[in-house]
């Protein structure tokens, strides 16, 4: 077993006992951390596919930015787990054809006929000079650019939707004006008052 | 024997190289600190440490002793295992993102491709370290700080993300290396001129994402204690600190080498550049690091700490629309050919 294999078998072990934590593991604040655990070492197998630049994207989307929210928000909850267990019975025959019905619309489109090495020849590694980042944008920004447009136009309209779902207006809230603040000067906050000395009594 | 030292000979050798830049930079660390507290304590009138050893040099070496010594106490309601964890979840990313630093031209442990982003990417790790001590810690103020510096994080990441787009736009790679080769000309070649409010918000974002005064609500000594690490004791506390100025230093380092020019020098292109030519690179980086750590230092010794709705009002409502507006005209610039940066 050379190297290179060894490293993908370790984070490959790495990567399937931190994904069955997620879901296993009771306290939702250490199945978010194994979340984390389980996005780094997806990224570790990304980069032995020479998918650098994908692979430091999805650290810093996914573990530096998204995770940290999420767990700012599982950290604040104060989840009782037992009433989450009660009807476990009751829906698991939903649960069950749920799962079944997944896993076969995945059989049937990733299996060995599709992706299998017969199908897909191995791709022959690139020499030192490949950079993935400018291959990745020279793509990006010409053969798919109107998808790449219509996806970042989507992701603008779910950030908008987002702001004005979750915006409220409450009338009669307290709040700064930062200009007025910044704007102020002594002479409106003190006044200076000269006066006579007071004779002494 | 022969074959053996052919195989292990080139791990050994990036261990050795691993080893002369973190030894380095603990010293650094060390007496960043020693310097922190003599600086502040002159812009304050007071002289700052001067017992142990002459004036006051031995004052790192005595505290990292005492530290070491001390106990470590783990509270009795905390999660033992996070607990222990967090610290080192804050050192790690500190330290590895030194390993694509280029020091010189051809001064670098790691030279690869993306080395900017690989260290945004590191940069943002960082957090983790103290949200689980928050959380681990389970009391009220350390949960309090680690809240306080997950939504400041996320806030001045985005900035700085920004900040660093307009530079890789200028520089034309995402390389550091070649960033630095790029500002080759003169002072006036240098990234800080055409990206002034990028280096500016760059910095300001440097000093927030360190969590460093007058960002550092997520200690805030007169709100909640000492934030995240309150409960932490001995070595433990001591992971924090390291950290926390090992990030301070790569801050610096990056401002330098992505707006002052790296180890460029700064009297390139004038009548006395060859009066310059034997100081090596290295010195003028470390130059340049010194004058951003320098501006820490006065940063925390002058302005008082801000409030929480103003640092997320900066953050989101000040620093993004700039760098997303200078980001356009620095594109038109581009697309115009203005020299000496952009043809």
């Amino acid at each position: 077993m050379d190297f290179e294999r060894f490293i993908f078998y370790f984070f490959a072990a790495v990567l399937v006992f931190a994904a069955g934590r997620v879901i296993t593991v009771r306290n939702p604040v250490h199945a978010a951390l194994h979340l984390v655990l389980a996005f780094f070492t997806c990224a570790a197998l990304w980069l032995l596919l020479e998918a650098e630049f994908l692979a430091i994207a999805l650290v810093l989307v996914y573990v530096g930015a998204v995770m940290v929210l999420f767990l700012f928000v599982v950290m604040m909850l104060d989840i009782n787990v037992s009433p989450l267990r009660e009807g476990f019975i009751r829906y698991l025959p939903v649960g069950l054809s749920v799962a079944a019905l997944i896993v076969i619309e995945m059989f049937l489109v990733v299996r060995a006929r599709n992706f299998g090495a017969d199908a897909v020849a191995i791709p022959a590694r690139h020499g030192a000079d490949y950079s993935n980042t400018r291959e990745l944008g020279s793509v990006l920004y010409t053969d798919y650019v109107y998808p790449f447009e219509i996806a970042a136009v989507i992701l603008l309209v779910a950030i908008i939707a987002a702001i004005v779902l979750t915006m409220r207006r409450r009338p009669g809230t307290k709040h700064q004006n930062p200009v007025d603040q910044v704007a102020v000067k002594s002479s409106d906050r003190v006044r200076l008052v000269k006066m006579k000395a007071e004779e002494r009594q | 024997m022969v074959e053996f030292w052919e195989l292990i000979r080139e791990p050994v050798f990036i261990v050795l190289k691993i080893v002369a830049i973190v030894a380095p930079l603990m010293l650094a660390v060390a007496y960043l600190t020693y310097a922190e507290r003599k600086i502040i304590g002159y812009m304050q009138v007071r002289i700052g440490p001067n017992r142990v050893g002459p004036r006051g040099w031995l004052q790192p070496i005595a505290d990292a002793l005492k530290l070491l010594m001390k106990e470590i106490i783990v509270p009795s309601s905390a999660n033992r295992f996070l607990f222990l964890i967090a610290p080192m979840l804050s050192i790690a990313p500190a330290l590895a993102a030194w390993a694509v630093m280029p020091f010189t031209d051809t001064l670098v442990l790691a030279d690869i491709d993306a080395s900017l982003l690989y260290i945004l990417a590191l940069t943002s790790m960082g957090v983790y370290g103290v949200i689980i001590a928050g959380w681990a810690t389970n009391s009220k103020y350390a949960f309090l700080g680690a809240m306080r510096s997950a939504a400041q994080i996320v806030a001045y990441e985005i900035a700085m993300g920004f900040a660093l787009v307009g530079v890789l736009i200028a520089g034309g790679s995402l390389n550091l290396r070649e960033i630095v080769l790029a500002q080759q000309g003169s002072l006036l070649h240098w990234f800080w001129l055409p990206l002034f409010p990028l280096f500016i918000i760059y910095f300001i974002s440097g000093v927030a994402e360190t969590n460093r005064a007058p960002f550092d609500v997520a200690e805030g000594e007169s709100e909640i204690v000492a934030g995240f690490h309150v409960e932490y004791s001995g070595m433990a506390f001591a992971v924090f600190f390291l950290a926390e100025y090992a990030n301070m230093i790569l801050i610096a380092a990056l401002a330098a080498l992505m707006f002052l020019g790296g180890w460029l020098s700064p009297f390139e292109g004038t009548w006395f550049e060859s009066w310059f030519t034997w100081v090596p690179g290295v010195f003028w980086l470390l130059a340049k690091t010194s004058l951003f750590l320098f501006f820490f230092l006065w940063l925390r010794a002058t302005f008082p700490r801000y409030r929480y709705d103003q640092i997320m009002r900066l953050g989101w409502k000040v620093f993004i629309p700039i760098t997303i507006v200078w980001l356009v005209v620095e594109g038109a610039a581009v697309m115009a050919d203005i020299g000496p940066w952009f043809d």
